[in-house]
């Protein structure tokens, strides 16, 4: 066993994590930056397209005002309007902060310049090019994590549990993938900042790794979640043909420079049908495409993919290489050319407005434990803006690496065995136990497959309380089934622990999302029930869910926290 | 990309390499549903999904090239599976020659100031 001590423990090395590092450590504190995949490269951010809103106000003018206006009007009513403030805000100086730190923020004349995205009242979604934010960002912090002494970065280093003694944060315990060893690690503080759940849907745009730990981790260390009903389906992922090396969210950029209009497989347009509107605008939200392309699917209006039409075949190929460049060669290698083909689009899972429950210092309910990025929930209320995820990681991992700093500082530090020893109980048992080599190989990959499938058909686009039902049933017994299932006999990188542990977390993710789907009886942003196709006015309150002490899932609601803090 | 093979369906054979240090090296072939234009990335996936799952295997962004993690040897050349397409008459495929083998197709890309074995073993050196 590995045993290490910090004041400051960061759980994720994406864009949230690294921030809250770069702001720990510049704020006096020790710290241990861990990830299970490699630092900077695993989790979200890297995916990152393009935008990244901020009412910088350089090309014309703009506020943090309106930009938290439009957060509020997308969020339909259930955003945190403390945390929605805090972002509009603060993403001005993140923004700012990354160019001193020659991040290289598109230019026009000199100044940084922002396109118009769906739902924003002023072109300010700044970006990377081409399609290289996420990269380019991912970089530029891990150079400043690498910058900072007192920051330890770990990759391969998986965390399973927070410890929580008297309850107060002692803590956290792990594993090292490498060789298997268990690794315990005193903190005075520790920022979950494990980014989204969008693994847990068969079609989804992230990493591998984004399979709800962080939502899972702060329900067994006793927090609160809200919102959990809202994973975001972004509505024209690609879906053929096929492309290798290019992110199915890569048609965003490309409606933001060029427009391109969407068709179903009959080719007329239809999200004029569904409120919104066709032609060149893409002014449309996210909910509302993703609605309308599912209804035209169950309409049979869809391609035989099961997707519609998404076209630039009426712009000139200069203009498509003056807007992207070399992505025109990367989509020629993959047998596409744009003035001649259609491409086909469909809704693909994409990030979750839902997450821990904190206040605007990014603390949970538990002392000593905190949250950044996009696992917290309550900025983006029912639906987020495009260009809301980005600022949020850097915001809020600013404001949590600072604030836990603040805290952990000067703290004494907490720790006993005895604390930890149920969660190393379990990890010794995982590691111990042999698997029968006679039996199924594949067993916790059918189970994986099993669960994207589910949450896909049952708990996705369009709900109904038969199918969460169905849903909400099923997984609970995977949740069963799982505690007898066996890792195999493998010390070094040994999948499938982690198979083990990140089912484990998945489950109990799902399991929050389905229920909080189950009692939400209304339609309102990402989550639309046929059931309840009206928006009701009562239901303007966020879902809190907890776990209690038998291990079920408790839920109760709050009045949305309306009134901008200062 | 995600179902099990099926009787009628056409598959081609992928090849891994396995083993950890300290044993002899072995080859499995299993035989993945194709799809054309599929990356050597989805069939190891399918393979960790309905075969073996405890093929070692790094990856995280599911082939959009941009974590670069899924870095091994196709057929001699390296390169990376999210981006190499599955060749219908058989892919081979094995862990980099010029890093240390952890096990089956990881190797140890990580930087040695994020590994936690040689951060610990500066440290005892003070």
């Amino acid at each position: 066993m590995i045993h290490l001590e910090t004041d400051v423990l960061v759980v994720g090395a994406g864009g949230a994590g690294m921030y809250a590092a770069i702001a720990a450590a510049r704020n006096g504190a020790d710290v241990i930056l861990a990830d299970k995949s490699l630092i900077s490269r695993g989790g979200a951010t890297i995916m990152a397209q393009m935008t990244t809103a901020a009412a910088l106000g350089d090309e014309e003018p703009d506020s943090w005002e309106k930009h938290y206006e439009d957060t509020l009007e997308a969020g339909r009513g259930l955003c945190n309007e403390e945390l929605s403030a805090i972002l509009c805000r603060e993403a001005i100086d993140r923004i700012r902060e990354l160019d001193d730190w020659k991040v290289g923020w598109a230019r026009k004349d000199g100044n940084i310049t922002g396109v118009m995205a769906p739902g924003h009242s002023v072109p300010r979604c700044v970006y990377v090019d081409f399609l290289n934010t996420g990269p380019a960002v991912a970089k530029c912090l891990r150079t400043q994590v690498a910058r900072a002494d007192t920051v330890m970065r770990v990759s391969g280093l998986a965390i399973n549990d927070v410890v929580v003694e008297d309850g107060v944060v002692t803590g956290a315990v792990g594993w090292n993938l490498e060789d298997e060893t268990p690794v315990t690690i005193a903190a005075n503080a520790v920022i979950i900042a494990a980014g989204g759940l969008t693994r847990l849907y068969q079609r989804n745009s992230a990493s591998v790794n984004m399979n709800g730990d962080g939502y899972a981790m702060a329900l067994r260390a006793g927090a609160d979640l809200i919102d959990m009903e809202f994973p975001q389906f972004f509505p024209i992922g690609h879906l053929a043909p096929r492309l290798v090396g290019m992110d199915p969210i890569m048609w965003d950029p490309f409606r933001y420079k060029l427009g391109g209009r969407l068709f179903n497989a009959k080719g007329e347009e239809f999200l004029h049908k569904y409120g919104g509107e066709d032609a060149e605008k893409y002014t449309t939200t996210r909910d509302i495409i993703s609605y309308g392309i599912t209804k035209e699917h169950e309409a049979g209006l869809t391609t035989e993919n099961g997707g519609v039409h998404l076209s630039f075949q009426h712009i000139p190929e200069e203009k498509l290489r003056e807007a992207f460049g070399p992505v025109i060669d990367k989509l020629a290698a993959n047998g596409i050319d744009l003035t001649k083909d259609t491409v086909e689009v469909a809704p693909i899972a994409h990030y979750h407005m839902g997450g821990i429950r904190v206040n605007g210092q990014m603390e949970t309910s538990i002392a000593g434990l905190y949250g950044a990025g996009e696992v917290v929930g309550g900025a983006n209320g029912a639906n987020r803006l495009s260009g809301n995820a980005i600022p949020e990681a850097f915001v809020f991992g600013e404001r949590a690496g600072r604030f836990a700093a603040e805290y952990a500082r000067g703290r004494n530090r907490v720790w006993s065995d005895a604390a930890a020893q149920e969660h190393l109980d379990l990890l010794n048992t995982l590691i111990s136990r042999q698997a029968d080599a006679s039996g199924d190989k594949a067993a916790l990959g059918e189970m994986w497959f099993e669960l994207q499938n589910l949450m896909w058909d049952k708990v996705g686009v369009l709900r109904t309380g038969d199918k969460l039902a169905v849903a909400l049933t099923r997984i609970r017994e995977l949740r069963i089934a799982l505690a007898d299932m066996v890792p195999a006999d493998d010390a070094e990188f040994n999948m499938t622990l982690q198979d083990w542990y990140d089912l484990r977390s998945a489950l109990l993710t799902a399991e929050s999302v389905t229920l909080a789907a189950i009692n939400r009886t209304e339609s309102r942003g990402a989550h639309q029930r046929e059931d309840f196709e009206k928006m009701d006015s009562s239901q303007e309150q966020n879902q809190r869910l907890r776990l209690g002490d038998d291990g079920a899932l408790l839920s109760d609601y709050l009045p949305v926290a309306k009134g901008v803090a200062a | 990309m995600n179902a099990p093979a099926t009787n009628s369906e056409k598959t081609a054979p992928i090849t891994i390499q396995r083993g950890a240090p300290g044993e002899e090296s072995w080859t499995e072939t299993f035989d993945v549903p194709w799809r054309a234009g599929m990356s050597v990335l989805d069939a190891i996936v399918w393979v960790r999904t309905h075969a073996d799952s405890s093929v070692a295997f790094r990856y995280s962004c599911v082939n959009a090239n941009a974590c670069k993690e899924c870095i091994v040897s196709v057929n001699g050349k390296t390169v990376y599976a999210c981006t190499q397409r599955l060749l219908e008459e058989g892919t081979e495929v094995g862990p980099l020659t010029n890093k240390t083998l952890i096990r089956d197709l990881v190797t140890d890309i990580v930087p040695p100031k994020e590994n936690l074995r040689t951060i610990l073993a500066e440290r005892a050196k003070g």
